[in-house]
């Protein structure tokens, strides 16, 4: 259990980002499912719950979230239904149970980059820009490939265009963390093979994801290009799976996942 | 620091720590009837609706109750003695350890989907641990209380 040694509850963000950087232990509080499992000693916690960041609203380009929406928001709104053939809300619903997915929120596990989730698999798959209150806009995989000072994630913005998607994933049971999962997307030519839960964080398989897109996809291409994702990229070893484990099932997920893509309407 | 908020349909003052939890503050003002099973935030014991919604109260700060509208199973005794009376009837309700939050779970479920199927109440249903036996009582009952046999 975690210890609080303060609490603000800003009604500004400009506020919240001050409360935020004055000391090293200071953090932002997300939905604190993850945090509870820790035993970190907090000097301010930051509460963002009146910086009404709790929303999914569509624009011209872009379906903008805020950073406090709840998972189970994301998995039942009508428009990430709709768009890329629902891969978010797909990826969303085997995490624990819908009172779990009502507490957590977007914004911190994306901030968080958490190396088990089935959310930033999705969401690097889309074309996906996140913004940091003091960072400014940037895309997710700019942000997850580096590092930037402490910070407070605000808005997450999803472009809206015709991507089709699919979400794949191994559990040792339903509603467990994730042993692997890969998202794959296709927008006209140009393909995402993104992989996750390797343990390490999620991210884009740059070679095959190229590759994919100059081939005939017949079965033996897609093999091949299957064989070479899970080469490109490195695995590692956990409590859930050996790395050897994970590599040899990247395969038939990715496979899978493109294979989908293909049936995509 | 101090938090109004409504449980059960009565306006309530109450007394919390900033990281004090609200299952845990719900029992220290005697709603005993919640729950914790597990400690990794993923047995559902401990359901209670927050503005209707179905919650983890053992992951939800206190502090952020404030001001909203908390369900326990205190304050849906009439649809909860409905489904508990089905739910004995399959001779589902075993220990009966997890039933609050379980019967929580499945009245939300009542309200929030129309004419589900097997499953989607299961998929509703998954962060819901009953440790006693398996679950074929509980659907049966279950899809006797909504009708979808």
């Amino acid at each position: 259990m975690f210890t609080l040694l303060n609490l603000v509850q800003p009604d500004t963000i400009e506020a919240a980002y001050k409360a935020l950087v004055e000391k090293r232990n200071n953090i932002v509080l997300g939905g604190c499912a993850f945090l509870r499992m820790g035993s970190q000693r907090i000097g301010t916690a930051v509460d963002l719950s009146r910086l009404n960041l709790n929303y999914i609203v569509e624009q011209n380009e872009y379906v903008e979230v805020g950073a406090t929406t709840t998972f189970r928001d994301i998995e039942t709104n009508p428009l990430l239904n709709r768009y890329f053939n629902g891969v978010l809300p797909e990826a969303l619903s085997q995490i624990i149970g819908i009172q779990f997915r009502n507490t957590v929120m977007i914004g911190a596990t994306v901030y968080s980059k958490y190396g088990f989730s089935d959310l930033l698999t999705a969401l690097l798959a889309l074309d996906t820009e996140i913004e940091l209150y003091k960072g400014g806009r940037m895309s997710l995989k700019s942000f997850l490939e580096n590092s930037f000072e402490k910070d407070i994630l605000t808005r997450i913005f999803i472009k809206k265009n015709e991507r089709k998607a699919n979400y794949q994933h191994l559990r040792n049971s339903c509603s467990d963390y994730p042993i692997l999962n890969v998202a794959v997307s296709k927008l006209n030519d140009q393909w995402k093979i993104v992989v996750g839960a390797r343990p390490q964080r999620a991210i884009i398989v740059q070679k095959a994801s190229e590759e994919v897109a100059n081939l005939e996809l017949n079965s033996k291409n897609i093999d091949r290009v299957a064989t070479m994702a899970s080469n490109e990229i490195t695995f590692g070893t956990n409590m859930r799976g050996t790395a050897d484990y994970r590599k040899s099932i990247c395969k038939v997920l990715v496979k899978r996942a493109i294979m989908e893509v293909l049936q995509c309407k | 620091m101090q938090i109004e908020v409504i449980v059960n349909l009565k306006k309530i003052k109450m007394e919390v720590d900033a990281n004090e939890f609200l299952a845990d503050t719900l029992r220290k003002y005697g709603i005993l009837s919640v729950r914790k099973g597990c400690d990794t935030t993923c047995c559902g014991l401990c359901t209670v609706w927050i503005d209707d919604k179905p919650t983890l109260s053992c992951t939800t700060l206190s502090f952020r109750a404030n001001g909203r509208k908390i369900t326990t199973i205190e304050g849906v005794h009439k649809e909860a003695n409905e489904f508990a009376q089905i739910l004995v009837a399959e001779g589902a309700e075993q220990c009966g350890f997890c039933s609050p939050g379980f019967i929580m779970t499945v009245l939300a479920m009542k309200n929030e989907l129309t004419n589900p199927t097997e499953e989607t109440i299961v998929h509703y249903l998954t962060g819901n641990l009953c440790r006693c036996t398996g679950y074929m009582g509980q659907l049966r009952a279950i899809k006797t209380y909504l009708g979808v046999l």
